[in-house]
């Protein structure tokens, strides 16, 4: 569906998307992960052709983004970050004047733009699509901004920071709004936090400093984390070494690290991937007449892994 | 072409949602107003105008149109700063642009927008020019000739203003940016006529928008006039969707 290759964006002298490729199925949802400034709405501006990359490709359903701009900006939904809106205008109002710039004729038009209200909740007070849009509040801003994206039922829908500013309960909702867009729709969204997307989206790609350092499903994505798998274990009745030697010899074990944490003795066992050594290493500890205090198998969260990975990226810079 | 009228009509009604076109309508015509009823005296300018409508003045709006002409030159960008501006200030230019219109769509859509507020304007002076019908006889090729010099040079002016604002996102500077561009075609270039070589002047003089409209004000059909307005606002409308593509390029 989507398919962006080596995708690279100069603002001036500033390098804000650096060679970046990827590629999106359809019917899909997607989230671009980063830190503030990494790159993400720059992206998502190339590919909604907002304005058009320094160098690369990027593909739509086949389409060029810099030269078949129209069709792609005729079959895509887009809703920036911040969601601006023409403060003046009325819900309805507004809605009606973007269905017909997306050349809907006028029975068309009304239809479209109830269909979207109700998808989008906008149904409800009753007044609510006559009310001015600088008197809406965030959430509700919000919500027209995304009507406004699904007015012609796009292939794609591009959202930028769509739950950014919300409260608790309309984040919620703004959530199971998209999950339930998903069924039907491809959906790329952007977002600095990951348990948002980590929820919401088959697939990750987490950029850091204009490039991307992790992309995948988020179980993919938590195994490279743990990568090979660790125990740690605490126990005393030996010396360190020796202790650490004889867990060396435990079968599947393939380096273990001694260290002290009071009178006991902390190793960390690293195995192969995805064994689990906890057993192995329990009856070891029972054989030996050791005394054990601790014994865990520690698989890193996908919020470690965020951090690090764009903290690596952007102190390496 | 659908989509430009449709992008004129929110303008259009934009205007009307905000009290600015009611400010710069009030303006405007207590502007004309004034100098229809009581005329315009600026002795340390030396600008004299008597009163347009008085007994055994000639039955014409001629003289107010002549004012109007610098007048406008100031109220016309406040009337365009916003078009361009507000849409880059509130980065509703983003939904704009990414919405299947081309630039030259927006910016005709703006243009004719903007255009048809300044009809409205233009209208409304018909109180004055009935009140020149009942109380004179009033040479009708003349009126019709200055209302069409008139049309002309409010799309030049509006085409001039169009352009300002697409050049930044402070409605402020953009209308500044206009008056300045204005006043040059305008007041500007009679200096520059003094100033440059001899052998230059004329061509420079030919520049001045007044002079194609005084034509037109005295009931002069001229094509060079009719040629130069026209050409002055396709030119403006063309570098305007220039610098809005240009946006994709910075």
């Amino acid at each position: 569906m989507i398919d962006v290759k080596h995708l690279t964006k100069y603002y001036g002298r500033t390098l804000a998307v650096d060679d970046i490729s990827f590629h999106i199925d359809a019917g899909s949802v997607v989230g671009f992960l980063g830190p503030n400034g990494a790159g993400k709405s720059t992206t998502l501006r190339i590919l909604t052709c907002f304005m058009p990359a320094t160098s690369g490709s990027a593909t739509i359903a086949g389409y060029d983004v810099f030269k078949q701009s129209l069709q792609i900006r005729g079959m895509v939904g887009y809703m920036p970050e911040n969601v601006p809106l023409y403060p003046e205008m009325r819900v309805r109002e507004y809605l009606m004047f973007r269905a017909a710039l997306r050349g809907m004729k006028s029975k068309q038009r009304s239809l479209a733009v109830d269909r979207a209200a109700e998808k989008c909740w906008l149904v409800k007070p009753e007044d609510m699509m006559r009310r001015r849009i600088d008197q809406l509040s965030r959430g509700y801003r919000q919500r027209v901004g995304l009507a406004d994206c699904l007015l012609h039922d796009p292939k794609v829908l591009v959202l930028d920071e769509p739950t950014i500013g919300l409260d608790p309960a309309q984040v919620r909702e703004m959530r199971n709004l998209i999950r339930s867009l998903g069924e039907e729709h491809t959906v790329i969204l952007s977002s600095h936090i990951l348990a948002e997307v980590e929820q919401l989206c088959g697939k990750l790609i987490i950029i850091s400093g204009g490039k991307i350092v992790a992309q995948g499903t988020p179980d993919e994505l938590r195994r490279q984390v743990s990568g090979p798998s660790r125990v740690i274990v605490e126990l005393r009745g030996g010396q360190a070494e020796q202790m650490a030697k004889a867990v060396a010899d435990v079968d599947g074990v393939r380096d273990v690290q001694h260290s002290r944490a009071g009178n006991w003795t902390r190793l960390t066992v690293q195995g192969a991937e995805d064994a689990d050594l906890r057993q192995d290493v329990a009856d070891l500890v029972a054989a030996k007449g050791y005394h054990l205090r601790e014994l865990r198998r520690e698989i890193g969260s996908l919020e470690d892994f965020f951090v690090q990975m764009t903290y690596e990226q952007i102190t390496r810079d | 072409m659908r989509k430009v009228l449709i992008l004129a009509k929110r303008e259009l009604s934009a205007y009307f949602y905000s009290p600015m076109a009611y400010v710069i309508a009030a303006l405007f015509l207590l502007m004309v107003g004034v100098i229809f009823l009581w005329g315009v005296r600026v002795p340390f300018l030396k600008i004299e105008l008597e009163p347009v409508f008085r007994s055994g003045a000639e039955s014409t709006l001629r003289p107010l149109f002549d004012v109007l002409a610098y007048g406008l030159a100031v109220v016309v960008p406040l009337l365009t700063m916003r078009l361009v501006a507000e849409e880059f200030r509130s980065g509703t230019i983003e939904t704009l642009m990414t919405a299947p219109v081309t630039d030259a769509a927006v910016i005709l859509g703006k243009f004719l927008g903007a255009f048809v507020m300044y009809l409205f304007l233009l209208v409304a002076t018909g109180i004055f020019f009935t009140l020149v019908v009942v109380f004179g006889k009033p040479d009708w090729g003349v009126a019709g000739m200055g209302y069409l010099g008139m049309v002309l040079l409010g799309g030049a002016y509006i085409s001039v203003g169009l352009f300002a604002s697409t050049l930044t996102r402070h409605q402020l500077v953009a209308g500044l940016i206009g008056i300045a561009i204005l006043a040059f075609f305008t007041s500007g270039l009679y200096l520059v006529v003094l100033t440059v070589p001899a052998e230059y002047a004329q061509s420079v003089a030919k520049l001045n928008m007044i002079t194609y409209f005084a034509d037109f004000s005295r009931g002069v059909f001229d094509t060079r006039g009719l040629v130069f307005f026209l050409t002055v606002t396709a030119f403006f409308l063309f570098i305007s969707v220039k610098v809005l593509e240009s946006r994709r390029w910075r």
